[in-house]
């Protein structure tokens, strides 16, 4: 008998189906997957070791950039750690605003991901629909705080700026039509053939494993676990929320896109509902250890003007201690877990990426699959790389 | 709080003389445990029908430098069955070694590679222990505090790995 030949293919790290820059090993017996090896690190960029030099206030920015689809989220994750250790509480009216914010941006990350996951099986189409309604998202967080991609909107203790005249309308115009769109986008894809022999039996894992590889968010409640840190750990208002956890469950490719487009919708009525109820009054905490006095304060009272350059200059000392605060991003659990030692910059910032592990549960998705299966793979546990080299 | 905590008391049950703190900071629930133990605590944790801690939420590790021992390694699980949350927390000297929990739970395997690669603590039968987010030809441990934040790697080539 012929002695077993098996072919090693490299896939990546420039591959436009990696969503990154992911570097995939795959040992192939003829189309088959027998082993699949992920290489990560081609984004790391030191987060954790350079949050440890920098004031509790200069890391917001650099958690904007771990899983830049979700920079909003991610920034809401970072406070809720610091105002734990400080232990201060936040103004209701800046609560609802970070909900709304993070909903909307969970939207937007969803979209990217409907987008080039269809793209990579086929469906062009839809992309291009996708990018039409996130701009809109893009467009409210420009006008709400500055930026696009990287708003950096969240301060510790609250948020950077009250909403602009005008914009209330324009996000009631967009959640008004949205649900539309999520009907449009499923008869694009939902029922359509190709979509389902692509997508349906492939890239399964099972409720147990997914839960002993550490895989959250929509990949593990795809399989039908019900676990949203929104519900099991409510954190900035959620509890006030009405919404429901949607589940799959086969734990394959097509339940995890339906999955996210029941979030999505859900979404859409957290962001209305919170635009509804949004309460008036102030969007920071006032502490004076903590967060900066109002700007028209500084240029008249002395005091004001020395807490400004005390906060900016040296930032502020939380009590020694550890923490862990977590919330429930687009792509699974993103949680912080912060030391301080009781000076002036943390002792230790640990990110823990959601992405990461469930890149982790990878192999054991595709191994024994086709190779064509790992494309729809990648895309249906939606990956950052951003996230996952930190 | 911490004596009407059920893990906690199943812990100091269980393994007396390896429970060394219990710690409470913002409602969180630290535990510290001799490092001899650790794969026999978590797998308790995971098995016994009251906790079922089954889910690894995070790894990572903390180097206290210049003190002794000088890291710990940090287990932070969640328990599905109420959705409650336990720190735990082993001592781990330098040039030491710490057993692997891979087999209690999957997701340690890329948590203790990078422990591995970031801090260089080694971990007893873990089924791939390479660095992770670095090179093969890496030199030194970016997290552990005698690591400059720019580093001295600076201009040295690259190394494929083969």
């Amino acid at each position: 008998m012929a002695e077993r030949r098996f072919m090693t293919i490299n896939m990546g790290p420039q591959h436009p189906a990696t969503h990154g820059v992911l570097r995939l090993v795959l040992e192939l017996d003829g189309e088959v997957i027998v082993k699949a090896t992920p290489h990560i690190g081609h984004l790391h960029r030191g987060v954790e070791k350079l949050a440890e030099s920098r004031t509790y206030h200069q890391v917001i920015p650099l958690t904007d950039r771990l899983d830049y689809t979700n920079a909003m989220g991610n920034n809401l994750a970072y406070v809720l750690a610091v105002e734990k250790l400080l232990g201060i509480e936040v103004p209701k009216r800046a609560q609802y605003l970070r909900v709304m914010m993070a909903e909307l941006q969970r939207i937007a990350a969803h979209l990217i991901w409907l987008g080039t996951h269809a793209l990579d099986i086929g469906a062009m189409t839809l992309l291009f629909y996708n990018f039409r309604e996130r701009e809109e998202v893009l467009g409210i967080f420009e006008a709400v705080a500055g930026g696009r991609l990287t708003p950096t909107y969240l301060r510790i203790g609250g948020v950077s700026k009250d909403l602009p005249d005008g914009i209330e309308e324009r996000i009631k115009t967009f959640v008004r039509a949205f649900p539309d769109h999520v009907k449009e986008y499923e008869t694009l894809l939902t029922q359509n053939v190709i979509w389902l022999k692509r997508t349906k039996g492939v890239g399964i894992i099972s409720k147990e494993d997914a839960i002993n590889w550490g895989v959250t968010g929509p990949t593990l409640r795809g399989s039908g676990v019900r676990y949203d840190v929104r519900k099991a750990f409510p954190y900035s208002g959620y509890d006030e929320f009405d919404f429901e956890i949607p589940l799959g469950s086969v734990g394959d490719v097509y339940d995890r896109y339906i999955v996210r487009l029941r979030e999505m919708e859900w979404s859409n009525s957290i962001v209305e509902q919170a635009l509804e109820r949004l309460p008036k009054g102030p969007i920071l905490a006032d502490d004076p250890r903590v967060t900066l006095p109002a700007k028209d304060a500084v240029t008249q009272d002395i005091a004001a003007l020395i807490r400004q350059f005390k906060i900016v200059s040296e930032g502020f000392s939380p009590p020694p201690g550890e923490v862990y605060a977590s919330v429930e991003a687009a792509k699974g659990e993103l949680g912080f877990y912060i030391v301080s030692d009781g000076s002036n910059h943390p002792f230790r910032v640990r990110i823990r990426p959601p992405s990461f592990l469930n890149l982790s549960a990878l192999p054991k998705m595709i191994e024994g699959s086709l190779i064509a299966d790992v494309i729809a793979a990648i895309g249906s546990i939606d990956i950052v790389l951003g996230e996952i080299d930190r | 709080m911490v004596e009407s905590n059920l893990t906690v008391k199943k812990l100091n049950e269980r393994f007396p003389s390896s429970v060394l703190e219990v710690k409470t900071f913002r409602g969180e629930v630290t535990v510290t445990v001799l490092k001899r133990d650790i794969l026999e605590i978590c797998k308790f944790l995971h098995s016994d029908p009251d906790l079922q801690y089954h889910f690894l939420v995070d790894l990572c590790g903390l180097d206290f430098f210049p003190q002794s021992p000088r890291f710990e390694v940090v287990y932070l699980l969640c328990s599905m069955k109420e959705y409650q949350r336990l720190r735990l927390k082993t001592r781990v000297g330098e040039n030491e070694s710490i057993s692997s929990v891979e087999s209690v739970w999957k997701a340690a395997n890329w948590l203790e590679r990078e422990v591995y690669d970031l801090f260089g603590i080694p971990f007893e039968n873990h089924s791939d222990l390479r660095r992770i987010l670095l090179w093969d030809g890496f030199e030194g441990h970016p997290l552990r505090k005698d690591f400059p934040v720019e580093g001295p790697d600076f201009d040295k080539p690259f190394v494929l790995e083969v």
